[in-house]
């Protein structure tokens, strides 16, 4: 019953998204029947392509679960991007800069730096929050263009590959490179045990329990001697990490670089699956295949039905909106769920 | 005179619990109705239903006998229907103004005209004698003013049925019998009113009628004139019940809690606690009377290390506690009962529990080392919920789905099943029925005679002074008296409450 309730929201966000799309696509003249059917076919049922939608949802699963614990510890988390481009980049230079190592030790070596790089991304977040009072929607907003300035910088400057017109690194070490086991990207089945670890820290650990306490209520956290302004910047630190090391996985696994014009819009995709698993950390990783295999299979409903694959963002957004706002809660007299409003306003700080 | 309200056969419940059990009763213009019962015996949930904000499951409600649709709060505040909550519903970083006229702003075309706005409010105010001021911010005001502006907004539309769910828990004696007069004199204007109340000396004095529920039923209809204070016990709780403290005589032993030449600064950055001295010796209770407002609550949480300490010192057992550390000051032996529970004490999205641990949750036996002992969490539940009676249907429910006087339970059960030196308790029986109350003295004084000292901080006046062995008087944040509790003359006490007397 319960787990009913939970998953009924989203449910319906998807199927009303899906109903405009097809509504769009009636009057472009296209068969939605067949966009969706190639798209899903594609996406689920090929072994190239689930091996696309695989390594597509391998950085949305990471980047998720790093809005989600933002979300569980109150905060809204909007700079999973950057601090997933923080984490690619860095696990880039480690990956080409240091060499000689063993794969062993040169793969783990490059997802930590990366992890740092984004940890350190939200670390200025959390602690202009925990120590100045400015709102983590502004701050991680212009964090997201000052760090991804940088990396244009970077990557066009001291850190360009020798010799190239356009701004990129040079590739990594093939001793830093992840591959696949049994068709399955190695990256995705680390995604999947961090989905586990976060939903277990939540369930089981004092430290979730802290998060979860500041996020629910602060006064009875302070005064349950919990350290808020603490906890605030441990809880973004965490967030930054995990969306660093999801930007570590994507270069070391598949773009094998970095590159500004790679790894675009996998933090935002990454707030809309958070939303979307009610702040769930399993149910990320169900979300983050549907949109890794929307992502990765979309461009075939061009020459299939001839629609064009701006219809995924359409989409994509449309579940947002509806995650978002409790519309449909209240157009269905939905009982809410405790999950069910997961940000705070602008008002509490 | 007409009826104004009738409620036939409501039947209301929230999964296994019955909150409403087929209530019928009546409300006639100008007539005072109080509702009197237990906690959680379905009094909010009862008038939540009449204002449209519950959906009763059976039953029917006429408003001028004309039936209301259930949960149309819309048209049930369209036929002249007010309420004040438990929980006021205020717009803290708003004016007070812009809080009452919300949702009915007079407007100049586009835009919101402020000074009719204001001026609408000041007659108001004057003709119902609650002053306010109309430009303050919510968020400054005391809570009794608070309250005011919950009146205020109730009655800026046309009411002729004012509902108060527990008004007077928060206020002050004198704001109390203030309210007291503004009921009568809405009453005599024609108004019908629902009042509900834990405080029967308050209803003896306002009542026209009393509706007595037990268990979600009406298991009595009675006046003040037919009955006393006793009577009206006996009847809510079913069982009689001591109204007075027994209490043996305490046997002081070492200071545990000494505060030395403490100064404390509010939420607005105004000096507070102006030199505070005191100490609290086991197993004595040491009792802090003052009208609120007067720094209670700043030197209470500067002394549980959630404020900081501007000046002096705080030692627990000789020892002296960290400043802005509540974590430090909880394990040197210092429990607090909070006097906001919804704010300090509960995480109301947190089952019952969580909340029971709430701040032991790193501690053995409920966490080995980093993880949480979910085993011993249940039992610790299981355990208080069956040895303070909290009503619920499961430890596992949360919070926000007990009645108020369930949560206070929760709250003190946390406080007072801990290894404790000192207690800290800050309005410990604010909106719990009179059997509950009887409960807590007895564990506020069991907690003394075990050893322990206790630090009792409340409007009651009449709880102080029945419960404490000493009593400091505090005033404009300083203690401008401490006396025996023997013999202590409670007409003394106010004029020192009101710094009258020197
Ligand atoms: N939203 C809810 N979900 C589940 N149970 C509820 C809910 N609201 C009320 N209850 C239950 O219904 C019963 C009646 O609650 P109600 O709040 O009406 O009590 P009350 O008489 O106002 O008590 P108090 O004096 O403590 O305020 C209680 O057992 C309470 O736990
Ligand atoms: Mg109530």
């Amino acid at each position: 019953m319960k787990l009913v309730r939970a998953w009924i929201t989203p449910l319906i966000a998807l199927v009303i998204a899906f109903g405009i799309g097809a509504i769009l696509m009636i009057t472009q003249g296209s068969d939605p029947l067949r966009a969706y059917e190639s798209l899903f076919t594609t996406a689920f049922s090929t072994q190239e392509g689930l091996a696309k939608t695989f390594g597509k949802a391998t950085p949305l699963a990471i980047s998720g679960l790093a809005v989600v614990i933002g979300l569980r510890a109150g905060l809204f988390n909007i700079g999973a991007q950057g601090q997933l481009i923080s984490g690619a980049l860095a696990a880039a230079w480690a990956g080409y800069a240091i060499t000689g190592l063993p794969m062993i030790a040169h793969v783990p070596l490059c997802l930590i730096i990366g992890a740092i790089f984004g940890s350190l991304v939200g670390y200025i977040a959390g602690a202009l929050k925990a120590y100045r009072g400015i709102h983590e929607v502004i701050t991680t907003i212009m964090l997201n263009s000052i760090v991804l300035q940088f990396a244009e910088y970077l990557s066009n400057g001291p850190l360009k590959e020798e010799g190239s017109i356009i701004a990129k690194t040079p590739p990594i070490a093939d001793s830093a490179k992840i591959g696949s086991i049994a068709g399955l990207p190695i990256g995705f089945l680390l995604s999947g045990l961090l989905a586990v670890g976060v939903w277990w820290i939540f369930k089981k650990t004092t430290t979730g329990f802290r998060f979860e306490t500041v996020g629910k209520n602060k006064n009875a956290a302070w005064y349950a001697g919990i350290a808020v302004k603490r906890n605030t910047v441990f809880a973004m630190v965490a967030c930054g990490a995990l969306a660093g090391f999801g930007g570590a996985v994507e270069t070391l696994g598949v773009v094998g670089k970095f590159e500004p014009a790679f790894n675009q819009g996998l933090g935002f995709d990454g707030i809309t699956i958070a939303l979307l698993a009610r702040a769930n950390p399993l149910a990320v990783i169900p979300g983050a295949i549907l949109f890794g295999g929307m992502r990765g299979a979309g461009p075939t409903m061009q020459f299939t039905a001839g629609v064009s694959p701006e219809i995924i963002d359409l989409i994509l957004a449309i579940v947002l909106f509806f995650v978002t706002a409790p519309i449909i809660s209240r157009i269905f007299r939905l009982k809410s769920d405790s999950n069910a409003q997961v940000t705070s306003g602008w008002g509490s700080n | 005179m007409a009826t104004l309200l009738q409620v036939k056969n409501v039947t209301k419940s929230f999964g296994s619990v019955i909150a409403n059990n087929d209530i019928s009763f009546e409300v006639a213009e100008g007539e005072i109705v109080a509702l009197l019962g237990e906690n959680g015996a379905g009094k909010s949930t009862l008038v939540k239903s009449v204002f449209g904000l519950v959906r009763p499951d059976q039953g029917e409600i006429f408003i001028d006998g004309n039936q209301m649709a259930p949960g149309d709060t819309a048209a049930v505040i369209a036929s002249g229907v007010g309420m004040v909550h438990q929980h006021f519903k205020l717009v803290p970083v708003m004016s007070v103004t812009e809080n009452i006229i919300l949702g009915d702003e007079p407007k100049n075309g586009l835009f919101v005209n402020v000074k009719k706005a204001e001026q609408k409010v000041r007659e108001l105010s004057e003709k119902f004698g609650l002053e306010v001021d109309p430009t303050a911010n919510i968020e400054d005001l005391p809570v009794g003013t608070q309250q005011r502006v919950e009146i205020l907004k109730a009655l800026s539309k046309d009411v002729r049925l004012l509902i108060f769910d527990e008004p007077t828990a928060v206020l002050t004696p004198q704001e109390t019998d203030e309210l007291i007069l503004v009921i009568k004199n809405l009453a005599h204007l024609g108004v019908g009113v629902i009042v509900i109340t834990h405080k029967l000396r308050e209803v003896m004095a306002l009542a026209d009628r009393v509706v007595v529920l037990r268990d979600g039923k009406v298991v009595g209809t009675t006046t003040p004139k037919e009955t006393n204070e006793a009577g009206l016990a006996q009847m809510m709780v079913g069982r009689s019940v001591v109204l007075e403290v027994e209490k043996g005589v305490a046997n002081p032993g070492k200071p545990v809690l000494t505060v030395k030449g403490l100064e404390v600064f509010d939420d607005r950055n105004l000096r507070a606690v102006k030199g505070v001295d005191l100490e609290v010796r086991s197993g004595e209770i040491f009792g802090i009377a003052g009208v609120e407002g007067n720094g209670q609550r700043e030197l209470v949480e500067a002394i549980c290390g959630m404020r900081l300490r501007a000046k002096g010192e705080v030692l627990v057992s000789g020892a002296a506690t960290k400043d802005m550390h509540p974590h430090a000051v909880h394990e040197a032996g210092v429990s607090h009962i909070p006097e906001d529970r919804e704010k300090h004490g509960l995480v109301s999205s947190y089952s019952i529990s969580d909340n029971l641990i709430l701040n032991q949750f790193d501690q053995a036996p409920f966490a080995r080392g980093w993880f949480r002992n979910m085993g011993e969490i249940r039992k610790n539940a299981d355990l208080l919920v069956k040895k303070f009676d909290i009503r619920t249907t499961s430890p596992a429910a949360l919070a926000s789905s007990l009645s108020g006087g369930n949560k206070q339970k929760v709250v003190i059960a946390r406080e007072l099943s801990q290894d404790l030196q000192v207690l800290i308790a800050a309005q410990p029986t604010r909106g719990v029925d009179v059997g509950s109350i009887e409960f807590i003295h007895k564990q506020l004084i069991s907690a003394r005679d075990n050893g322990a000292g206790v630090l009792l901080v409340s409007a009651e006046l009449d709880e102080i002074i029945s419960l404490s062995d000493r009593i400091a008087v505090m005033s404009a944040g300083k203690i401008v008296a401490i006396i025996d509790s023997k013999g202590a003359d409670r007409d003394y006490i106010g004029r020192l409450m009101a710094g009258l007397d020197k």
